[in-house]
């Protein structure tokens, strides 16, 4: 037999998934109907802060098809603390967190009292007719002031900083001090990094069923092993009584990356009941219950020489917690401190982060996770510079990039680049954009002072994803580490079932698992199944986020193919009579050197264990495998984005002419997948820049509460991107992938307000604060020095939005 | 209240505020109509309701009331394969194209599509983009989205000629 197999890694086979999604045949927690399940509804708090001086549930429980209904105060002894699983430091301050508000409630939205009722409608009737007596008190909102502790959200624990971290390249050995570094010019800024919302389109659902001391639970969520954990530790409920399933999840982007008072809640209320219950929440209940993402402000120092060689980078951050500690949200900054020197060789290097209490709902984990932050920060600094000394941008970066034949490369923040080739994206970028011919079209707009200007904007970024080495997220005080799991099992008829940790919700894992798996083990594409989202199919995983599933669980995926091909070369051997070590696996086969028609395949091997009837002494009667990966080091994806905006400098309006992505996120096992996640991550990105905020008003009340406020970018706000890639192989696995999940939300942001500052820069502005809306651009043109003046003052984002500079500061968009 | 769903009759008593969209979920069991918000922004419960006389169109079924329907035909998801299973042109487009990620707002989308190129037999990119801001998506960034409308659009004008000349 002679095979000329085309490889199924590098295919863009179209997914496995969407048969279902397309014609409606799916599974999302909603859909999930249990015989005497019933509905809850969770009466959430008007106030930012209060104390709860009295709950009266018994109303509700008069209330029509009411089953049961039931306070914080009626589970405090029980309810216990939701979990944060990354304390950062060792000293950090950290509140207790009930599910269910007992004596304060510190945030609007957050939950009071559940009814459960027979249908839904009646379950949120019935809140209604429950009595709360709250004492409001004045909500801590402004970051900067809750870091001074004026006022405070938790007066028990005495400040409203619940840590800070540091990193300093002169301590740690990597580097220099930055007060020592040559400092010819410096560029100092401040940037707000807005709050957003993740905005997933599928609400949060849970069903928990409780059985005779066994519980199972389905949820909408990016991570059913790490919940698992969480409810066995909560709940007492001995771990192996517990099934987590995550069905049908409509996507996440991290927000869905949480142990929530819903699923609490639900658990609660199904054991003290003892009948099925299911919570989905209506948006409104998103938009102020589910975490938030990014909200710092940052202070970042860039220090260079004259020549253009950057020395030194500082950076100062406030980061908002929100009321509470999310799972992993006092982590999130920290995942960006590596990544301020970004793609650059610097000198020397320091960080520093305070996260800070306010009366707001909890911020977690947002596509990119802190290191978009990082990436805005550098990237839009790096342009002031380059303005500063008088350098076309990307020159500028050009001189203080790592070259190609530079890696491995250790960076001052103390990472180990492996592999990339910045010049290579940046040029192809160059070449797709052309840029020479935008920036003659630039020059010539401003000779004629047009109305309309050009403005181009550059982002370069690295990112450190495939989430991690355990030992690392040890080092920096994550509860968990960052392996991750396969298992295969080849079915007597050579059928392929392959069961993963990861927890795809979106991200079409079903399709290139099955690619990796064909390759690797000469089966078909169609003659794999990849099972996945359930504990007790799937026991072992840590599910999906940070760009790790291919990285870190798809090389655990190759891992178990290889044993299994191990243990089948042993059985082919015995079929063919020869040694193991005569054969060779090609096209799809066990082939005899030299007699390549002399072949087993791996079903023929199945079949062979299947009978065994005739397997060598000592051999299992089993092919099936599992592999546990943990990287040695995270992966390095980079990309240059491109973007050239047209701001008609009489209304403000900001229209992107062309955005152009070349992404290096190493080997592609799918590129319809991987241009997928590009255009989504690009969407989120300039969502960033030009849409989105979270804003709360003078009494902390969530005013962008629904759709209608918070006004994610629809298909007539967008454009079409270009969208290429270079490919440099990580190093750092056998898949030579690198992820790519959030590589075009860290990119995007910071070239499209780089675009927007590029246009206005002849008009004195070199700042406007995000979302870059209409009115803040003609605000910043109107307190502009005037057009043409160049050399004119700086316009900072305070002069630009006064009162507004800060994301949440009360009547932020007066 | 009588609708015909997807092609079968359904009779039932109900309360005067249900919307459609929780009728068509929770007492005919047709789930693959989801439920994105509750402003009637994201158009994840877009269906085609018409009656007797009327060709129909795509309404968010968040926005109708379930005794609005009395007497109307519904086409969700579920029912806009041909009877044998053969996929409609959008579907087959958005399947070929990765026009879904999550898919959860792929339903609507779908419909708003199959009701736009109703519409407009070829409409340019902008009039894609026009044409299907009231569906939100998170996931794809539309682009891919776009291209599939604008490939269905094209196979059936094809098949709409193939048609006349037979």
């Amino acid at each position: 037999m002679t095979s000329t197999l085309e490889p199924e890694v590098g295919a863009a086979r179209r997914r496995k998934e969407d048969a279902r999604l397309i014609t409606g045949r799916t599974r999302w927690t909603d859909n999930i109907a249990l015989p005497g399940m019933l509905h809850l509804a969770i009466l959430r708090s008007p106030h930012a802060a209060a104390r709860i001086v009295r709950v009266d549930v018994s109303g509700a429980l008069r209330e029509p098809n009411v089953v049961a209904a039931f306070s914080g105060a009626d589970v405090a002894e029980i309810q216990g603390s939701l979990p944060c699983a990354w304390p950062v430091t060792e000293d950090i301050v950290h509140p207790v967190r009930p599910p269910l508000a007992v004596d304060f409630v510190r945030h609007h939205g957050e939950a009071v009292a559940v009814v459960a009722a027979r249908d839904a409608a009646s379950a949120i009737d019935a809140l209604e007719a429950i009595e709360v007596e709250y004492e409001p008190s004045e909500p801590v909102l402004d970051l900067e002031a809750a870091s001074r502790d004026e006022g405070l959200v938790h007066p028990d624990k005495g400040t409203n900083r619940s840590y800070t971290w540091v990193f300093d390249s002169a301590d740690a050995g990597t580097g220099t001090s930055v007060a020592d570094v040559d400092a010819e010019v410096r560029i100092q800024r401040r940037y707000i990094q807005q709050r957003l919302i993740p905005a997933f389109m599928e609400p949060r659902s849970v069903v928990v069923d409780p059985g005779m001391g066994e519980y199972t639970i389905w949820s909408a969520t990016q991570i059913p092993h790490i919940l698992r954990v969480f409810y066995a530790l909560l709940t007492g409920v001995p771990e192996h009584k517990i099934r987590v399933i995550a069905p049908d999840v409509g996507g996440g982007f991290g927000g869905k990356l949480q142990v929530t008072p819903e699923e609490m809640i639900a658990f609660l209320a199904a054991r003290r009941i003892g009948r099925p219950v299911k919570y989905t929440e209506t948006r409104g209940d998103t938009m102020v219950s589910a975490h938030h993402g990014r909200d710092q402000i940052q202070d970042i120092t860039l220090t260079a020489r004259r020549d253009g060689t950057l020395t030194g980078v500082d950076v100062k951050l406030i980061a908002n917690m929100g009321a509470y500690l999310g799972l992993v949200g006092p982590g999130v900054p920290i995942l960006g401190a590596f990544m301020y020197n970004s793609i650059y060789k610097v000198e020397a290097y320091r960080f520093e982060c305070t996260g800070v209490f306010t009366n707001t709902t909890i911020t977690d984990a947002y596509r990119g996770a802190g290191r978009p932050e990082a990436t805005y920060a550098i990237e839009r600094a790096m342009d002031d510079l380059a303005d500063e000394l008088g350098f076309d941008p990307i020159e500028l970066r050009r001189r203080n990039w790592i070259k190609a034949e530079e890696f491995p490369f250790t960076t001052v923040a103390g990472l180990v680049y492996d592999s990339g080739d910045y010049d290579a994206a940046t040029d192809k970028a160059m070449e797709l954009f052309g840029y020479d011919e935008l920036r003659a079209e630039q020059i010539k707009r401003r000779e004629a002072a047009d109305v309309v200007q050009l403005g181009i904007g550059v982002s370069t970024y690295t990112e450190m994803c495939g989430l991690a080495p355990s030992r690392i997220l040890g080092a920096l005080r994550y509860a968990a580490g960052g392996w991750e799991n396969a298992a295969v099992r080849v079915l007597p008829t050579g059928k392929v079932e392959v069961v993963t940790g990861t927890s795809p919700h979106g991200q079409g894992h079903v399709t290139a698992w099955s690619q990796i798996v064909a390759d690797e083990l000469g089966v078909a594409f169609d003659d794999v199944e990849v099972l996945h989202g359930d504990t007790r199919t799937a026991h072992k995983g840590l599910d999906t986020y940070g760009s790790r599933s291919l990285a870190v669980g798809g090389v655990a995926l190759v891992e178990a193919c290889r044993k299994v091909r191990d243990k089948a070369r042993t059985v082919a051997a015995h079929m063919l009579e020869c040694s193991p070590d005569d054969l060779e696996f090609s096209a799809g086969a066990f082939r005899v050197r030299g007699t390549p028609d002399a072949a087993k395949t791996i079903g023929d091997c199945a079949f062979a264990v299947f009978a065994a009837h005739d397997l060598p002494d000592g051999v299992e009667a089993s092919l099936d495998a599992d592999a546990t990966f943990d990287p040695q080091t995270f992966s390095f994806p980079h990309g240059t984005h491109l973007c050239a905006t047209e701001v008609d400098t009489l209304t403000g309006r900001v229209t992107i002419r062309r955005y152009v992505a070349v992404d290096d996120v190493g080997r592609v096992v799918n590129p319809l997948i991987v241009e997928g996640q590009v255009h989504g991550g690009v969407a989120q990105g300039i969502a960033q820049a030009l849409h989105e905020q979270a804003v709360y008003d003078a009494g902390g009340t969530l005013l962008s509460g629904s759709f209608v406020e918070y006004t994610i970018p629809t298909a007539a706000d967008l454009p079409t991107i270009v969208s290429d890639r270079t490919e440099t192989p990580a190093t750092s696995n056998p898949l030579g992938v690198k992820g790519v999940g959030e590589a075009g939300a860290i990119a995007a942001t910071p070239a499209v307000v780089n675009a927007i500052v590029d246009a206005l820069r002849p008009y004195g502005v070199s700042d406007v604060a995000m979302p870059c809306t209409p009115e803040r651009v003609w605000r910043a043109l109107k307190r502009g020095p005037g057009a043409g003046v160049r050399s004119g003052p700086a316009v900072s984002a305070e002069q630009v939005m006064p009162g507004a500079v800060h994301a949440d500061r009360p009547g932020g968009e007066s | 209240m009588s609708v015909d769903v997807d092609g079968s009759r359904y009779v039932d008593d109900v309360e005067p505020r249900t919307l459609l969209v929780h009728h068509l979920r929770e007492r005919l069991g047709k789930v693959g109509t989801v439920v994105g918000c509750d402003t009637s922004n994201c158009g994840s419960c877009t269906v085609l309701m018409g009656g007797a006389d009327e060709a129909p169109r795509s309404v968010k079924s968040c926005s109708v009331l379930a005794v609005q329907a009395d007497g109307a035909s519904v086409i969700t998801i579920e029912g806009l394969a041909g009877p044998d299973g053969s996929l409609h042109a959008v579907q087959k487009a958005f399947h070929e194209l990765h026009a879904l990620q999550c898919g959860y707002c792929t339903p609507g989308m779908i419909l708003a599509a199959v009701d736009l190129l109703r519409d407009n037999d070829d409409p340019s990119e902008d009039e894609v983009r026009e044409g299907l801001n009231g569906n939100l998506c998170r996931c794809t960034g539309y682009q891919n989205i776009v291209r599939a409308v604008r490939a269905a659009a094209a196979e059936l004008r094809q098949a709409q000629r193939q048609e006349v000349q037979a």
